[in-house]
């Protein structure tokens, strides 16, 4: 985009030209007590020879490259295939197995969006998120805002993300704080009937697996 | 399992502020809920936080509290509710 920079079209408000202003370095900033610490730690680690640079880059590629997908596969299975569902809501860590997902230690928690219940996903005290199951959180996710406002006034948030829940439905906050981490099952869309799992997993995006949107055909 | 609740027990969160690593948030101390579910045994977080084993293993519940109930002048319908992964030690019955 940066052939175009000065001449696209906006329709937001501007108080900086972009021709002047870049995005800061993430250097820029001084280093906090606990980023000292990290770095302290992690050169000692590498003096010592607990840990290589190529196994520190290694292990951030394979966090940075895990990707939603697998989730969208997980939940289409679970629409075409109701004893799959239900060995998902029982067992969430050994059905995600059968597809090949590893969850690894965290108890993986499935709920199921239905004509009653919207379920939602937060972390009030830090950025708990199913990682293996939907890669790297949004960064909304892991803001004081969202994490902060959807416990309190859930049907406001959702209503800014476009999500309205009427009040004959029952608004389930889940608040995943340490050992569990949470799945929706989003409600299938009127419409899909005798779609493919291919079909349905396309439809299946990372926020309706988090219960702050749903899918639509 | 070791825990002492089932599901469908009413509990409540023991209402105090101890310092460190506490995995119980604040908005949901003093709260009375109702066991949705047992989850398990784990190392108890909290002191793996600090380098200790974390054992013995404390066993980890969901509790369903009523939205309403945990927030003055909720926005919402009275079935809301807000589901929270609470371990035993934080617990007593109610």
């Amino acid at each position: 985009m940066a052939e175009e920079r000065g001449t696209h079209d906006h329709d937001h408000d501007h108080d900086h030209n972009h021709d002047l202003t870049f995005q800061p370095n993430i250097e820029d900033t001084e280093a906090g007590r606990y980023e000292l610490m990290t770095y302290a730690i992690r050169e000692l680690l590498m003096e010592k020879g607990h840990l290589t640079p190529d196994e520190l880059r290694a292990a951030q590629e394979k966090v940075e490259s895990l990707q939603k997908s697998d989730g969208a596969k997980v939940i289409a299975k679970a629409w075409s295939d109701a004893d799959f569902k239900q060995r998902l809501l029982d067992d969430g860590n050994a059905a995600l197995l059968e597809v090949g997902v590893d969850a690894g230690a965290a108890k993986m928690t499935v709920v199921e969006n239905t004509d009653d219940v919207q379920n939602v996903v937060v972390c009030t005290l830090c950025s708990c998120y199913p990682r293996a199951v939907l890669g790297m959180p949004p960064d909304w996710y892991r803001s004081k805002s969202y994490r902060s406002r959807v416990v309190i006034e859930p049907r406001q948030v959702l209503s800014e993300f476009g999500t309205d829940v009427p009040d004959d439905m029952t608004v389930r906050v889940h608040d995943s704080l340490a050992d569990l981490r949470y799945l929706v099952i989003p409600r299938r869309p009127e419409g899909t009937d005798g779609w493919s799992e291919d079909q349905l997993a396309a439809i299946v995006t990372r926020d309706t697996m988090v219960g702050v949107a749903n899918p639509t055909a | 399992m070791n825990g002492n609740f089932a599901p469908g027990d009413t509990v409540q969160v023991i209402s105090t502020h101890p310092p460190g690593h506490r995995r119980t948030p604040y908005y949901i101390r003093g709260k009375t809920g109702e066991i949705e579910r047992v989850c398990g045994d784990f190392a108890n977080p909290e002191e793996l936080a600090y380098g200790f084993d974390g054992l013995p293993k404390k066993t980890l519940y969901r509790v369903r509290f009523k939205q309403t109930h945990v927030w003055n002048n909720y926005a919402g319908p009275e079935s809301d509710t807000v589901d929270v992964d609470i371990y035993e030690h934080w617990l007593l019955p109610a």
